[in-house]
């Protein structure tokens, strides 16, 4: 990338960069002031930097401090078990739902030409209705925001009689909607590899789901591990939508802090710095990931002959993660 | 199913409601992204750092506490975003000139949020230009701004549509967050609404919320794909 910005426009000589220091020293100057007209003084007027406010998220000897900071961590502890439980299921029921319509697939391409003909023509209508039916499935949970299907769960499972905590809604609203996404990473992950990878897999007497299951799934996951990873961020983000239906993470128990101390700008000025450095970790992380793989699998000489859908790619790239 | 046809009005207005923020959010995102993505890979060090910063900032948030920032931060600087009453504008968009500023606050939240994954989507476009076109473009004489104008853009444009097309899905299906802020009447509030305050059965109520949302998510990733596949014939 730097390389590829760099070559938009030539090296700045001298004259150009005192022409830079100058200007970018007066728009700084400019900034100050106007920071300080437009935000400084309206925030001291309301009285947004005196120590009421911040004392007890910043100041150790406050007495509210060891009391804030500890339901914090609390809350964030929740966040977290929340974020990795859903990681966790929606990675288990996206690659079964990617090994499901791989299976679909083929089965669908099948003619059973061993069997009566009613029963083939039966067992391929079947076959038919159930990719059809896991298609619709996908796309219908692909398109909903995951406020919603957070939300018809939490609303939704009561009104059959079944209640849980509200973790478990929480985790099971996410993962409804992140199996289907990194379903969806998968499928196309396998069905940009090579053609030769399943065809050498049948030469060798392996069944469909063998194919899948040996050859096919570990080089998606390997070639679409940056992308699983935004992905993984993304449910982190997600996570703080549990203020909805009231889970104890992080944002509510903002919001109990801010009822109790009443200062809404600091408290969550903080919470926003505590998930931008946890998210921008993950993502670094996911950068490391991405140039290792592509090390790796330079030097083991073989290039992907189907590139991944642009969409997903530019989603590892970090174009994605919303 | 009742509750389809009799208050299908609540619906549709929802589904208005929520159609107004999403083309709003939307053109705010695209305008305020290109901006931050041309200070991204701008010849200017500074520029550069504050669009990096920008991004990173917004991109690892959760858009919960960007809403958050909106409805607290703006009233302590003392303003109701009332500049977003644009006199010809709030005829069409209604809620932009109500006296609560909710809406306001909603959307400005959305723009910026969205802002920063248009911007990388963007700027992954760009990068998709090959790099002998800007350096030929170079060679020629041509400054910066020619060569973005002239040179890289027109091709990088073929490379991001289907990166931004679905940043635009993700920000319609982020709009149903707007409705536990504060902006009555979307079709995430008049989910909530109707089962929970007038009492109508859940399914039917959950069945239309989400035909609304499919309406607009489905048919536009259905021609992301296929844009995306004549692409990849195409190259």
């Amino acid at each position: 990338m730097s390389q590829q910005t760099s070559v938009l426009y030539d090296v700045p000589g001298p004259r150009q960069r005192r022409i830079t220091l100058i200007s970018s020293i007066l728009a700084a100057l400019l900034v100050v002031v106007g920071g300080y007209f437009l935000i400084y003084r309206p925030l001291d007027d309301n009285g947004q930097f005196s120590m009421d406010l911040w004392g007890p998220l910043v100041d150790p000897s406050n007495e509210n401090f060891a009391l804030v900071w500890e339901r914090i961590g609390v809350g964030f502890g929740n966040t977290l078990i929340a974020a990795a439980l859903a990681i966790g299921a929606s990675l288990v029921v996206g690659t079964l739902l990617a090994v499901l319509r791989i299976q679909l697939r083929s089965l669908t391409a099948r003619r059973f030409t061993g069997l009566a003909t009613p029963l083939a023509y039966l067992l391929r209508g079947l076959s038919t209705l159930l990719a059809v039916v896991t298609r619709v499935c996908v796309e219908v949970f692909r398109g909903l925001p995951v406020v919603l299907t957070i939300f018809f769960v939490a609303r939704g499972f009561p009104e059959f009689g079944i209640s849980f905590d509200t973790l478990w809604y929480l985790v099971i609203g996410l993962t409804v909607y992140n199996s289907v996404v990194i379903a969806e990473i998968l499928r196309s992950g396998m069905e940009g590899l090579p053609g030769g990878q399943a065809e050498a897999a049948a030469a060798v007497g392996l069944s469909p789901l063998q194919t899948t299951r040996l050859i096919l799934l570990p080089q998606a996951f390997r070639i679409m591990l940056p992308a699983l990873i935004s992905q993984l961020v993304v449910v982190l983000k997600d996570t703080s939508l549990g203020f909805i239906i009231s889970y104890e993470e992080t944002l509510n128990i903002g919001k109990q802090i801010i009822g109790a101390l009443g200062n809404p700008i600091q408290t969550y000025l903080i919470i926003g710095v505590l998930f931008i450095v946890v998210n921008y970790s993950l993502s670094k992380l996911a950068q490391y990931v991405q140039h290792r793989l592509a090390r790796g699998r330079k030097t083991a000489g073989t290039p992907a002959q189907n590139p991944p859908p642009a969409a997903l790619t530019a989603q590892a790239e970090g174009a994605g993660g919303i | 199913m009742n509750v389809l046809i009799d208050r299908f009005d609540v619906f549709a207005g929802g589904f208005w409601l929520t159609f107004q923020i999403c083309l709003l959010a939307a053109i705010g995102a695209l305008i305020l992204g290109a901006v931050v993505a041309v200070l991204r890979i701008s010849p200017v060090p500074p520029l550069r750092a504050v669009g990096t910063a920008y991004v990173t900032v917004f991109r690892n948030m959760p858009l919960t506490v960007v809403m958050f920032f909106a409805a607290f931060g703006l009233p302590a600087l003392g303003s109701n975003a009332d500049f977003l009453r644009i006199p010809l504008l709030d005829q069409v968009f209604s809620r932009l000139g109500a006296d609560l500023p909710y809406f306001r606050f909603a959307l400005i939240a959305l723009v910026l949020y969205t802002a920063a994954f248009v911007c990388e989507a963007l700027r992954s476009g760009v990068n998709a230009v090959p790099p002998g076109q800007a350096e030929a473009a170079r060679s020629l004489g041509l400054t910066f701004g020619q060569n973005l104008r002239h040179v890289v853009l027109p091709q990088s444009w073929k490379a991001s549509v289907v990166p931004l097309g679905s940043v635009i899905i993700a920000m319609i299906k982020n709009s149903a967050l707007v409705g536990f802020f504060g902006v009555a009447g979307d079709l995430s509030q008049s989910a909530d609404q109707l089962t929970s305050a007038e009492g109508y059965a859940f399914i039917p109520v959950a069945i239309g919320i989400s035909i609304g949302y499919l309406i607009m998510t489905v048919p536009l990733g259905a021609l992301l794909d296929r844009l995306e596949k004549r692409q990849a014939v195409a190259r």
